[in-house]
This record gives C-alpha cells, sequence and structure tokens, in this order.
C-alpha cells in the first residue's frame, strides 16, 4: 500500500526554481531516504509535503488523500504527519509532558499513560517527563522530538535531516534509538539527509536528489552498486570513472579486460570503480594485471585509501585496502578488479571523483 | 525624549539574519496586514517631522532666513554646541575610565560600582539639577549645564563601553601581543576598535539628550534651541519663530545621527567563528588602587550622592515635610499613563517588528528607521506639533490624554522596538512549524507558543517605556490636560517656585519609579539598548 506519493511536484522559491518535477512513492510501512547535497532541494521537497510550502505543481498525496494539488489545499495541521526538524524544535516554554502530549486531544492530555508510553518507545526513563528542554543533551531532545511527532500515530513521520546536528557518537545511538522506536511504530519514514551513510544504513529506498531533480530512487545496495550516473555514483560515496569500450560482455579499460556488470550493448562507455573493488599487490615482474605506482596513502587505522598512477594510462586510481601496513609512496603495485564494474553511458572525461 | 532613559538608534541585529535562510522562508511572514500596520505607525511617527517641514515651508525662504539669522539663534546654536561638545567629551572620559575600571582592572568591589554608575540614569536630570542648584546656590550658565548634563549622562556612555569591554574578546587581544604589538598598542589598536561602536552609540545618545533637555537647562539658566523653543511657546503661540528653531533642532539631530552612522562605518567588529568566548584578563592596578578607588568613589557622589543626600534631606525635615497623600494625584495619573503609553507603544512596534525578526527587507528596514529617525526628534518639537496638528484637525482631541499618549508612543517607540524584536527573533519560526505538524492552526500556534514566548521579551520593553514616561516632562508640560499633573509636572512647578521641600517628595518618587531601569539596562545585553 502507498502511503506518500509525490507526482510532478515543481517549486520554486520568489525567482529561483527549487524543485523540478518530482515524482516519488513511498510503500508504508518503509523508510525512504532523500539524499543529496545541501542546496538540492530536498529540505524544499520536505516542506512541500508537509504543507509548510505550496507546490508550483504537481500532486502530494498522503495515503488516499489528495493534500496538495490543482485546487486543492490541505493545511499542514490537517495532514497528519509527524515532523522532527535538525534541531527537534521543542518549545522551550513546555516540559516534555507537555511537548509530548501537545497535540493530542484535551481530554488525553491530563491522562500521562501515553505520555510514558512515548518516552519508553523512544528509549527514556520516565522522570525526564518532568525535564524542560533546556536540560536535555542534543540526543534526547532529538528523541523527544521524534516521541513528541509519534504522539498523534502519525501517517507519514517526516525527518529533517534529525541526527546532523548531534556529534558523531551521539548520532550513532540516537540513530538506533529513532530506527528502532519507528520500526516498532511501523512507521512510513522519509528522512531527508546529507550523509550518505545515514542514507544507506537507515532507509529501505534511497533517493538520490540532485539541483531539484531525483537522479534514482531504489534499495540501498543497488544505487550504490549501480547508480544512474556518474553525480548519484558520487553522492553515495567515493568511485573513480575510467573511459572503456565494451564488447560482448567484456569491457576493455585502463585496468585490464573486464567482465561487464551487462551483456548487452557495444561501443564506448564509463567503467565505475569504488575504492573496495581494487585488490593491491606488489608487483612482481611478468605481472598479468596492470601495475603503477603509489603516489599517495591516506591511512585510517581500519584501512587505508591509497592512490596508484596506472602505468597502463596516465590515470590516478583510488584503492581502499586493509593491508596493514599500507603500501609505501613510490612502491610498485599491481592492481587487479574485483567482481564486476558497473558500466554507465559516455558522460565526462575520466579522472578521480 | 525623556531625559532620563536611553533612546536606541538604529541598529543592525546580529541574530535576525539568521532566522530567515532562504530556505525557511515563511510564506505568510510579509502579510499585507502586517506591511500595513507598519507603514501606518511609521507614518504616524513622522507626523512632528511633516508639521514642521511644513511650517517652514508656509514661511517661505526669506523668512525663514530672517529669523535663523538673528543674534539670538547664533547665541542658542553656540551655546548648544558649547554644551554638546564639553559634556560629550567629558562623559566620554568619565564613561570609558570608569568603564575600564570596572571591567578590566583588579579594582575592588566592581559589581557595587557597575550598579552606582548606571544608576544615574534612574535620576532625572532635571532633579539631578535641583539637586545641584541646592548644594551649590550659584550654579548656572554652560560651566553648571557642563556639570549637571555629564554627571546625569555619563551612563549612556559607561552602559555600553562596559558591556562591550565586558565581553570583548581577548582572543583579539592575544592575536594582535603575538603579532608583536606591546600592551600600549594593542590597547589602542584592537582595544579601541572593539570598544568604538559602542562608545559612538552612547555619545549619540548624551547628544540627543543634550539637544532635547529643557528642565535642568532651564534651572541653570542656559538657554538652548530646546528651552528657548518653549519660552517663546510660554511667551505666545508664536509657532512660526518657534517653527524655524524647532527646525534647526531637528537639523542637528539629523546631523548627529548621520555623523554617528558615516563614524560607524560597516565594519564588524564582533568575534567571528564559533567557540565560546573567554573573559577577558584584568590589568592589576598593585598600588594604584587607592587612587582608583577615590576616583570611582568621587564619581559615584558627586553622581548618585549628591542627589539622593539632598532629595534625603529634604524629605526628612520634619517642620517641612508633606504628607505623602499629596503624591496620591501625581502618582496616579502617572502610573496612568505609563501604563496606557507602555502598552499602546508596544503594540505599535509589532507589526514592524514581526516583519524584521523573520525577514530583513529594505521594506521593514525603511519602516523602522523612520520610526527611529522621528523618535530622536526632541520631545518639545514633537509636542508643539501635536498641539498644531490637534487645534487644526482635531480639536476635540486637544488637551486630551491621547494626544499626550500620541507623543510618548512617537517618542519611546525604539525603546520597545529594540525588545520586542528579540521578543520576535526569539522565537525560533521552525516552531511554529512544530506546532502546525502537531494539530494546530496558524491562530492556535501563536497563541499557544509564539505568545508566551514572546511576552517576557516584551514585557522588558513596555517596562522601559512605562519608566521613560513617568519621569518625561517636556512633553507633559506641554500637552497633559489641564488638571492633569504628572509627578514630574508637579516637581516642576514645586521647584520653579523654589519650594524646595514640596518638591522634594515628587522627586523622591520619581528616582524610585525609575529604580528599576538600572536593573533592566544592567540585566540585558549591550546589543538591546545601545546602538
Amino acid at each position: 500500500m502507498t502511503a506518500l506519493r509525490l507526482t510532478g511536484i515543481t517549486a520554486s522559491h520568489p525567482r529561483t526554481p527549487v524543485l523540478h518535477g518530482i515524482d516519488l512513492t513511498v510503500a508504508s510501512g518503509t523508510t525512504t531516504a532523500v539524499l543529496g547535497p545541501s542546496g538540492c532541494g530536498k529540505t524544499t521537497l520536505l516542506r512541500v509535503v508537509a504543507g509548510f510550502m505550496r507546490p508550483d505543481a504537481g500532486e502530494v498525496r498522503i495515503g488516499d488523500e489528495l493534500v496538495a494539488g490543482p485546487g486543492t489545499w490541505v493545511p499542514p495541521e490537517k495532514r497528519g504527519f509527524g515532523y522532527v526538524a535538525q534541531e527537534g524544535n521543542l518549545f522551550p516554554h513546555l516540559d516534555v509532558a507537555a511537548n509530548l502530549s501537545y497535540g493530542l486531544p484535551r481530554r488525553e492530555r491530563r491522562a500521562r499513560e501515553r505520555v510514558a508510553e512515548l518516552l519508553e518507545l523512544v528509549g527514556l526513563p520516565a522522570e525526564t517527563a518532568s525535564r524542560r528542554p533546556d536540560q536535555l543533551s542534543g540526543g534526547q531532545q532529538q528523541r523527544v522530538a521524534l516521541a513528541r511527532a509519534l504522539a498523534r500515530r502519525p501517517r507519514v513521520v517526516l525527518l529533517d535531516e534529525p541526527f546532523s546536528a548531534l556529534d558523531p557518537e551521539l548520532r550513532a545511538t540516537t540513530r538506533e534509538a529513532v530506527a528502532d522506536a519507528l520500526a516498532h511504530e511501523g512507521a512510513t519514514v522519509v528522512l531527508v539527509t546529507h550523509d550518505q551513510a545515514e542514507a544507506l544504513s537507515f532507509a529501505d529506498e534511497v533517493a538520490v536528489m540532485h539541483e531539484g531533480r531525483l537522479s534514482q530512487v531504489g534499495a540501498p545496495s543497488l544505487v550504490y552498486s549501480s547508480p544512474a550516473d556518474r553525480r548519484s555514483a558520487l553522492s553515495l560515496g567515493e568511485a573513480c570513472f575510467l573511459p572503456g569500450v565494451l564488447e560482448a560482455g567484456v569491457v576493455h579499460c585502463a585496468l585490464g579486460d573486464l567482465p561487464a556488470d551487462r551483456r548487452s550493448g557495444a561501443g564506448p562507455v564509463e567503467v565505475m570503480i569504488r575504492p573496495e573493488q581494487l585488490r593491491l599487490a606488489d608487483a612482481r615482474t611478468g605481472a598479468v594485471a596492470p601495475t603503477g605506482e603509489v603516489r599517495h596513502v591516506a591511512y585510517f587505522g581500519h584501512d587505508a585509501l591509497v592512490e596508484v598512477h596506472l602505468d597502463t594510462a596516465d590515470v590516478l586510481v583510488r584503492a581502499r585496502t586493509s593491508h596493514t601496513p599500507p603500501p609505501p609512496v613510490g612502491s610498485r603495485v599491481e592492481v587487479t578488479v574485483d567482481g564486476r564494474p558497473h558500466l554507465l553511458a559516455v558522460g565526462s572525461a575520466p579522472g578521480i571523483g | 525624549m525623556s531625559t532620563t532613559a536611553p533612546v536606541t538608534t538604529p541598529t543592525p541585529t546580529p541574530g535576525s539574519a539568521s532566522t530567515a535562510s532562504p530556505r525557511r522562508r515563511r510564506p505568510g511572514g510579509g502579510s499585507p496586514g502586517l506591511r500595513l500596520g507598519a507603514v501606518l505607525v511609521a507614518l504616524v511617527c513622522l507626523l512632528p517631522l511633516a508639521v514642521v517641514a511644513l511650517k517652514a515651508f508656509e514661511a517661505g525662504p526669506s523668512e525663514v532666513a530672517a529669523l535663523l539669522l538673528r543674534p539670538r539663534v547664533g547665541e542658542l546654536m553656540r551655546n548648544t554646541l558649547a554644551l554638546v561638545a564639553l559634556t560629550g567629551t567629558l562623559a566620554t572620559v568619565l564613561g570609558v575610565g570608569a568603564a575600564w575600571l570596572v571591567e578590566r582592572t583588579s579594582l575592588p568591589l566592581a559589581g557595587l560600582w557597575r550598579v552606582l554608575f548606571v544608576a544615574p540614569l534612574a535620576i532625572p536630570a532635571f532633579v539631578n539639577s535641583f539637586a545641584w542648584s541646592t548644594v551649590l546656590p550659584g550654579l548656572e550658565g554652560l560651566g553648571g549645564a557642563v556639570l549637571v548634563t555629564t554627571l546625569s549622562y555619563f551612563p549612556f556612555v559607561f552602559l555600553p563601553v562596559a558591556a562591550m569591554l565586558r565581553s570583548a574578546d581577548p582572543g583579539l587581544e592575544e592575536a594582535a601581543r603575538a603579532l608583536g604589538l606591546g600592551p600600549w598598542r594593542t590597547a589602542a589598536k584592537v582595544g579601541l576598535a572593539q570598544v568604538r561602536p559602542a562608545l559612538l552609540g552612547g555619545v549619540l545618545l548624551v547628544a540627543l539628550h543634550l539637544l532635547s533637555e529643557f528642565g535642568a537647562l532651564e534651572m541653570l539658566r542656559f538657554p538652548t534651541f530646546t528651552t528657548a523653543i518653549l519660552d517663546q511657546f510660554d511667551v505666545a503661540f508664536d509657532s512660526r519663530s518657534g517653527s524655524v528653531l524647532a527646525l534647526v533642532l531637528v537639523g542637528l539631530a539629523v546631523a548627529l545621527l548621520t555623523v554617528e552612522l558615516l563614524a560607524r562605518g560597516r565594519t564588524r567588529y564582533v568575534r567571528v567563528g564559533s567557540g565560546a568566548a573567554r573573559r577577558p584578563a584584568r590589568a592589576r592596578l598593585g598600588r594604584a588602587t587607592p587612587l582608583a578607588l577615590l576616583a570611582v568613589t568621587a564619581l559615584a557622589v558627586l553622581a548618585v550622592g549628591v542627589p539622593a543626600w539632598v532629595t534625603g534631606t529634604w524629605l526628612t525635615r520634619p517642620e517641612e515635610a508633606l504628607e505623602p497623600t499629596v503624591l496620591w494625584p501625581a502618582l496616579w495619573s502617572t502610573v496612568r499613563l505609563a501604563l496606557v503609553a507602555a502598552l499602546v507603544t508596544t503594540l505599535a512596534t509589532l507589526p514592524a517588528a514581526w516583519l524584521l525578526a523573520r525577514r530583513r527587507t529594505w521594506f521593514g528596514v525603511l519602516v523602522e528607521r523612520v520610526s527611529y529617525l522621528a523618535s530622536s526628534v526632541p520631545g518639545v518639537v514633537v509636542a508643539l506639533a501635536l498641539i498644531t496638528l490637534s487645534i487644526t484637525w482635531a480639536r476635540s482631541l486637544y488637551q486630551t490624554s491621547a494626544v499626550l499618549v500620541l507623543a510618548y508612543v512617537v517618542l519611546f517607540i525604539p525603546r520597545a522596538m529594540v525588545s520586542t524584536r528579540a521578543a520576535v527573533a526569539a522565537v525560533p519560526p521552525e516552531l511554529s512549524d512544530a506546532a502546525r505538524s502537531l494539530g494546530d492552526g496558524p491562530l492556535r500556534t501563536f497563541v499557544r507558543v509564539q505568545l508566551p514566548l514572546m511576552l517576557r521579551g516584551t514585557l522588558a520593553g513596555s517596562a522601559l517605556v512605562a519608566i521613560a514616561v513617568s519621569t518625561e516632562l517636556t512633553a507633559t508640560l506641554l500637552l497633559a490636560p489641564t488638571g492633569t499633573q504628572t509627578l514630574s509636572t508637579a516637581f516642576w512647578e514645586a521647584s520653579a517656585s523654589l519650594d524646595y521641600a514640596a518638591a522634594a517628595p515628587y522627586a523622591a518618587a520619581l528616582v524610585l519609579l525609575s529604580a528599576p531601569l538600572t536593573w533592566l539596562l544592567l540585566r540585558s545585553g549591550p546589543e538591546e539598548h545601545t546602538p
């Protein structure tokens, strides 16, 4: 069942178009992450769904109900969604219990059971109810904000970069708590984020957004391994691109003749390689695989990114290696490719992204 | 313009822009109703200026020139300029010196001195001059005027400069030292640069108050444009000659505002970058401590001690003591006027404050600047203009409290504007998104979220207006309905007839009413009450 459907959404700020025909469908009980760099329009998209902003054209349906479309406009308070923003936006003049029960009917506001229930849902102790927002840590505030958003059992929960204001450690634990709570409620979630790791790990579906357009929507592993274009590839993680020629399921490029991820088609293509697809070994005489010279090493402890200048072509490729120690700068290595590289239509010159 | 509380001049608020990033744009931010309200308020504020200009225009250039080129105008101009220059300089020396001693040195009892050097703002200048003429009966002319006004107005320099010194980032000074500057050159280059906007704003306030000061100068027999306009008004309702003098006065005020704006420039002096600022280090006074203590004690005695002692002495003379009940009528009408004016003024600031806090558009800025400019016009000009207007257009309103309240609104709107704007800006617009997502419509959101959050902030502004109104003298003398006496006009009447014993209770009441001002001013940050 569809919980949210957007068709042909166009929206603009005064004099600046922001969204250009967005189509997106979110199935009931699933989580969709809209991933894109800041300024790509992802927050605007969320605000259009919420009704904080009117689209210029297109339709928004929550469940079966048309909430925005030609001649139709349902104000935000009548749309029945939950909303958590970057800073949580708890009401500073109300304590946690009053924040949580803010949206409840007057009769239920008195009853404290729902408040206790909600606090438990997001993993906060019951005594939090009497605290004021400024007495809570950032992570606790975000949990309360989520609990508040869930209080009215909304049809869709909208999360606008809810973890980006938290420091890294808190981010991970808060994200887990939020994911658990959302899963427990079986909520339909739209998360907006610029953090690829967050999008890939949090969501059932990732929608990649660029300059007001969705370039790809799909399961995280699919959009990661088979991005639609170069920009989508880069917004999901590091990659390098080599020119190649496809012929009978084999692609010829600077890294040798590799099995392609598709059989059909022939002609010039762009070969996308993620750093973890490359294997490095000491270059010996008589190596079959392409060789190159290590130009730069960034060591992270659990692994290292090694930049290799290939002998076969004047090209730099980046490999992620868990070898300890990583090969030193200036050493010669042999580069092999794991699995089938993803092919893109020819777009632009090769290089490292 | 009142004689006791500070006026705020155009000030860009640093925080307000951040609430209005383009992607968080509020669709209802500039609704026609709000805009109309803001324009109406600005137009009302401009009325006095319009009347002055119209009068001068009616008179025609030759008559204006004839009226301007009288030797009397030259004398008034010399007096006014000498007073502004001397008091401005002395107030700068005392204000900056005291601020440095209190905020940046090891001077003992810093907290006490801080209160004592803001306290003179709670003593109306005309009460101060009354105290000084009691102590030094022969005090008058330029010397007396400079003495009394300096002691009354140096806190306008002290307050912002001290706040700036307190919050200034020591990192900048440390950076200057690290770049090879010695302590004195560091103080000159970095310290002065940091203090400059606060100092300029403070001196501007002193100068504007001097232009509009009536009571203190009249008592000390030192004629300036303001006292001359009022004298003229008393002699005959000859508004043409008075209007020309008013025109000069308005011109002087505008010139001061312009000079300050140009001198301030567009440079940023606040710290850029994130992280909490540290407290600046304090210089050790060492053996100079007794000398410094002597200096601050002397200043406190002169500025606070003398008026307090004189008022106290008159009050406690049993043979002449008055029953406190004689105060009730004046107190009642003062409180009533103050509350009504505070409420109306705060309401009048809402449209423009709302527009500005949400989005900094040229429209909002223009409306705000207009009201600031209008409020820099001395109270005597505003009052005379409103008299002219009510006589010509609304005879039934002439000599009613309505006109008086209107004058207060025009004079004191910036005081409330600063607070209202800060209060509106302090409510993150995102909170209304949250409320909407929880099922509240715009009206319920306003009542349940925005109003409770704004209330405290606007109360501070209303209190400032109420205090200013309760000590206002000039406009009240001219506009108060016949038979209505406020504390300040009652005091004025008694002291004008040299009945000091009768004047003292009113003086004490005035000081007590404005005492909370000290607290309000000390509590707020530098950006809230200084330009």
